[in-house]
């Protein structure tokens, strides 16, 4: 017994006792500056992140499916050339015709591929879909935020504003806007970003409020953080992946609502566009003779871009909705 | 009342210390909501009174510690000091000076521990990135990385560097009170407001966080106001002990006096319940913790006060003002204030007359 | 015989990462009508042998050895046999009575419930019992119509205990019965279960990180670190003169006022309880222990007598460290 060390807990032992000191540290070598931290961070998320997406074949399949609408639409001029879209182009052939080597998917009315302009559609279609989506997201996140964030008056006639926009009709409501504003992409864009905010609003907002009320953000405050800072570094970064999940899908309502607007005859008509090859079709009886070769492409399209963006939103929501993630 | 609440009588620090922090007739009131048309059929929300008219100094590098059951308004009152919710009436001076509308500068000065350590720190931040926050909301002038280390390292986190890329959920419940504490510690405060700091800890990890706040106290003359419901604990590290019951101010001296010559029948109750081998049999009050939307007449504790309901405040003739007269603190030892009538009666001060 | 018999129960929890042992080998016994203690902290294994005497951990959970209660081992009962075992011999009172409360039914059908599943009476009858229990624990019978938001914390957990109760169990399971609730309730609810104990000559396993209300309700106290049991014995002993270092700390943890050592002495233990995936090696506690020596991270300590009618898991009481080094002499022969 007698090489026991002495007994007793030394009052102020914070330095000898140190419990971590037998520890093995961790790997990396210590960082050499708070930026290079955050980066180090951030890349350690990212790959984290893509460890966990690559899992989801759901996911996998969405992304396939968007990299190549992606890609046909980023390298549209060198896939068909312009010039078929127009009705006097040489390149024209008979009108009706069937599926060939020439024409793909077929001829129009006029002679022109639909293979031409379901190649130019996926621009439309996508440009539509981003943009607007952004537009958007921008107002929900800010509309969300702020109602949450700020509570009382503000979120009470913040959140009325949101509950009129959800209830009013949304189809007519963008019938009527596109018809009111003469029609082009521009105009397209509007009308679907502010017709389509009031869902993420609502889903910010919840997210703002439930963040607003942990314990971290009253510590921050407690430090003497304002409230651009709890918002940019506290609830932000917390409602971010809720908003980015969400807006992948909204993506998807978007370029279904573009092609319905187009279907209508409300879209822009010196564009191509999937819902404008579909309505030109529809005009020329294209269902009723069994033209399907006008029919299937742009339906086909927007089907399997809606579908992608969809199992893209799954996906990215069982990731970054930390509800869902510990199924 | 009034000339009793005009001038307060407020415990002093100990050992003639330099007052640091002063709260001066603190009311904290919050309204219940009222639906709008029963608004407009004339009902008034109802208020619940959380903070009743406090008075109370901390002194220079002194551990003050704030005793009461769950509702008795301790944790708005350190709220209210730290500025997290307004208060309706009173003051709170910090170095003389009444707070005012900018409260960054005094946020820099008086830092808060919350109770829950896990949830006050963003599980999306490293452990760098929350020590580092206050810092950077102060836009504190130095190398920032030696100041985290530095503070990590005062709360015994050593060597720093190895948690600076860590995250919340990597360490564990006492390491991440430690990350919290060293967040305050970055921007050398004068005063810590520490809400229940060890409640949701492991017992044996409870001593170094302790430990921890008496070693600040010692080495930088930090003052501590420790918000608890354990008097246990208050008597391990507390210089003062205040005792809280319905918002207000019930008893307040020396730790030593408030814990073995309890004059408030509240404080002997709180005292019976900590646990104790063979204490099962002493007696408890009973009934539920107080509503603060219902503030009885007289002494706010009558209804639960073991000397009103066996006779002995009837038999010293003072049941009739513990009925129905409010009051304030007296002295009653040196340093030591309590609110009751009895004790007051014993300490040979006159009984208020009966309301006209 | 005793009533409850834990024999050398171990527990591996299933994870991703691959089996936690949450327990590693624990033997308890708890006779008729006596309260047995079970101290430790969080992820410490206690919570874990609440289940395991009920079965009530996860599936694919892996428990060996032995749980009898009244002789019968409960590992190794058909589901029928378990379910009647279940509330009319042994019932448990969870912890956080505010979530085990169905919040749309009213309590009296909740307590009731039990009542009806074992059949032990018709919807009338089990009214009446109702009543009785509710009356038991402190409450008018005519809260049974109540829901559980009408009621408060302290009302919350009184339920709980009637419906633990609800069966005539000659055995109940406490785990971590006040934790959530405010001092003074804490001490109505401590005292309320201390007089049915003694009025009903129920066994109790008490299970609770706080030590101090574990001596006071308990007649013998069990400390549990790392999934082992590191110290049993009667609990006055074990808290006015802990053998176990460990022992040492928590009873620390828990000041008495007006005894001058613990005034501006806060003590504790450094570190951190050890994951269970990596536990140091030799005795589990010594990189914490203040009393570590050069033997500690080499011998593994079984319990040894350190004292009448108490043992010890540490190679520093008396006597043990020469028992320890035979065994360990035995085990390097074979």
């Amino acid at each position: 017994m007698s090489s026991l060390p002495p007994t007793g807990i030394d009052p102020v032992a914070l330095d000898p006792a140190d419990p971590y000191a037998d520890e093995p540290p961790p790997p990396d070598t210590p960082p050499s500056s708070p930026r290079r931290i955050a980066w180090i961070r951030r890349k350690r998320s990212f790959i984290r992140f893509v460890r966990m997406y690559r899992k989801s074949g759901m996911g996998m399949a969405g992304l396939i499916i968007l990299i190549l609408f992606l890609l046909v639409a980023i390298f549209a001029p060198l896939i068909a050339s312009s010039e078929e879209l127009s009705a006097t182009c040489e390149c024209n052939g008979v009108p009706f015709s069937r599926p060939s080597w020439d024409f793909p998917f077929g001829t129009d009315n006029l002679g022109r591929s639909i293979f031409a302009f379901t190649v130019w559609g996926a621009r439309t279609s996508l440009v539509v879909g981003l943009a607007a989506t952004i537009m958007s997201m921008a107002i929900g996140a800010v509309v969300g935020i702020s109602a949450g964030y700020y509570g009382r008056f503000t979120e009470t006639v913040l959140m009325r504003t949101t509950d009129w926009f959800l209830v009013i009709p949304f189809l007519p409501l963008t019938i009527v806007l596109a018809t009111v504003l003469s029609p082009s992409l521009g105009v397209i864009i509007l009308v679907i970003g502010v017709t389509s905010w009031p869902a993420t609003a609502r889903i910010v907002r919840a997210q703002t409020l439930s963040v607003k009320e942990r314990p971290y953000v009253e510590r921050a405050r407690a430090l003497g953080a304002g409230n651009f800072h709890l918002v940019s570094r506290h609830v932000l970064p917390n409602v971010g992946p809720v908003l980015f999940a969400n807006t992948i899908l909204t993506i998807a309502i978007a370029i279904l609502t573009e092609s319905t607007l187009a279907f209508l005859g409300l879209g822009d008509p010196n564009t191509a566009s999937w819902g404008t090859l579909l309505e030109n079709a529809f005009n020329n009886g294209a269902a009723t003779t069994g033209l399907w070769w006008w029919l299937m492409p742009p339906g086909l399209a927007i089907v399997f871009v809606v579908l992608a963006f969809t199992m893209c939103g799954f996906a990215l929501d069982e990731i970054l909705n930390p509800r869902l993630r510990r199924r | 009342m009034s000339d009793v609440l005009a001038q307060p009588a407020v415990g002093a620090p100990i050992d003639g210390r330099e007052p640091v922090l002063e709260v001066r007739g603190l009311h904290v009131t919050f309204a219940g909501r009222v639906g709008l048309i029963a608004g407009i059929g004339g009902k008034k929300a109802t208020q619940a009174r959380a903070v009743d008219g406090v008075d109370m100094t901390l002194g220079k590098g002194e551990v003050l510690a704030l005793a009461g059951e769950s509702g008795c308004g301790k944790t708005t009152l350190a709220r209210a000091i730290m500025g997290l919710v307004q208060p309706n009436e009173g003051q709170i001076l910090f170095e003389g000076q009444p707070l005012g509308k900018d409260l960054k500068a005094y946020r820099r000065k008086v830092q808060m521990v919350f109770q829950d350590p896990t949830g006050s720190l963003n599980p999306r931040q490293t452990i760098y990135e929350s020590v580092a926050e206050g810092l950077r909301i102060h836009k504190v002038p130095g190398d920032e990385e030696e100041l985290v280390a530095r503070a990590l390292s005062r709360a015994g986190m050593r060597p720093p560097e190895r948690f600076f890329l860590l995250y919340p959920h990597e360490l564990s419940g006492g390491q991440r009170q430690r990350v919290v504490i060293a967040g305050a510690l970055a921007l050398e405060p004068e005063v810590i407001v520490a809400d229940e700091p060890v409640s949701n800890l492991d017992a044996s990890v409870r001593g170094e966080i302790l430990r921890l706040l008496m070693h600040l106290r010692d080495e930088f003359q930090i003052s501590i106001l420790v918000v608890t419901h354990d008097l246990g604990l208050a008597w391990t590290i507390a210089d003062r002990v205040a005792v809280m019951y319905l918002g207000r101010i019930v008893e307040i001296g020396p730790a030593e006096d408030v814990l073995t010559q309890a004059e408030h029948p509240y404080t002997r109750a709180l005292l019976n319940v900590v646990p104790e081998a063979g204490g099962i049999e002493r007696p408890t009050l009973a009934g539920e913790p107080p509503d603060p939307t219902r503030i009885p007449e007289g002494c706010r504790f009558n209804p639960r006060c073991p000397a009103v309901a066996d006779g002995s405040a009837e038999s010293e003739g003072v049941a009739n003002a513990c009925l129905t007269q409010d009051l304030g603190l007296t002295e009653l030892g040196p340093n030591h204030l309590a609110a009751c009538h009895l004790a007051a009666k014993r300490a040979g001060r006159p009984v208020p007359p009966p309301p006209a | 015989m005793s009533l409850v018999e834990l024999n050398d129960v171990h527990v591996n929890y299933q994870t991703q990462g691959g089996a936690v042992p949450a327990v590693r080998g624990v033997d308890l016994q708890i006779q008729k009508g006596e309260v047995v203690g079970l101290a430790g902290e969080s992820g410490c294994g206690k919570s874990t042998i609440a289940s395991a005497i009920l079965r009530l951990l996860p599936a694919g959970t892996e428990v060996t050895g032995e749980v009898l209660i009244q002789g019968e081992n409960v590992l190794a009962m058909k589901p029928g046999k378990l379910r009647a075992v279940r509330w009319s011999e042994a019932s448990i009172i969870f912890q956080g009575a505010m979530h085990a409360l169905n919040p749309v039914r009213r309590i009296g059908d909740q307590i009731a419930e039990p009542i009806l599943v074992h059949n032990q009476a018709g919807e009338k009858e089990a009214k009446v019992r109702v009543g009785a229990l509710l009356e038991q624990v402190g409450l008018p019978p005519r809260r049974m119509n109540d829901y559980p938001h009408e009621l408060s914390g302290g009302q919350k957990q009184r339920v709980m205990i009637a419906m633990a109760l609800a069966c005539n169990p000659s055995f109940v399971i406490a785990d971590e019965p006040t934790t959530a609730l405010d001092v003074m309730v804490q001490a109505q609810v401590l005292r309320l279960l201390k007089e049915l104990q003694r009025d009903l000559g129920l066994a109790m396993l008490f299970i609770t990180h706080d030590l101090s209300v574990l001596v006071e309700v308990c007649d013998r106290l069990a400390v549990m670190y790392a999934g082992r049991i590191v110290e049993e014995g009667p609990s006055h002993d074990i808290f006015g003169a802990p053998a176990h270092p460990y022992t040492k700390a928590l009873s620390a943890a828990f000041p008495e006022i007006g005894d001058a050592s613990f005034r501006r002495k806060p003590s504790g233990l450094g570190g951190d309880p050890p994951d269970p995936m990596k536990l140091p090696s030799g005795c589990s506690f010594h990189p914490r222990c203040p009393d570590a020596f050069d033997r500690c991270p080499q011998i593994d300590p079984s319990l040894y007598a350190a004292g009448p009618d108490r043992r010890a898991a540490c190679l520093l009481v008396e006597g043990a460290l020469a028992v320890a080094e035979t065994k360990d002499a035995v085990i390097a022969d074979e």
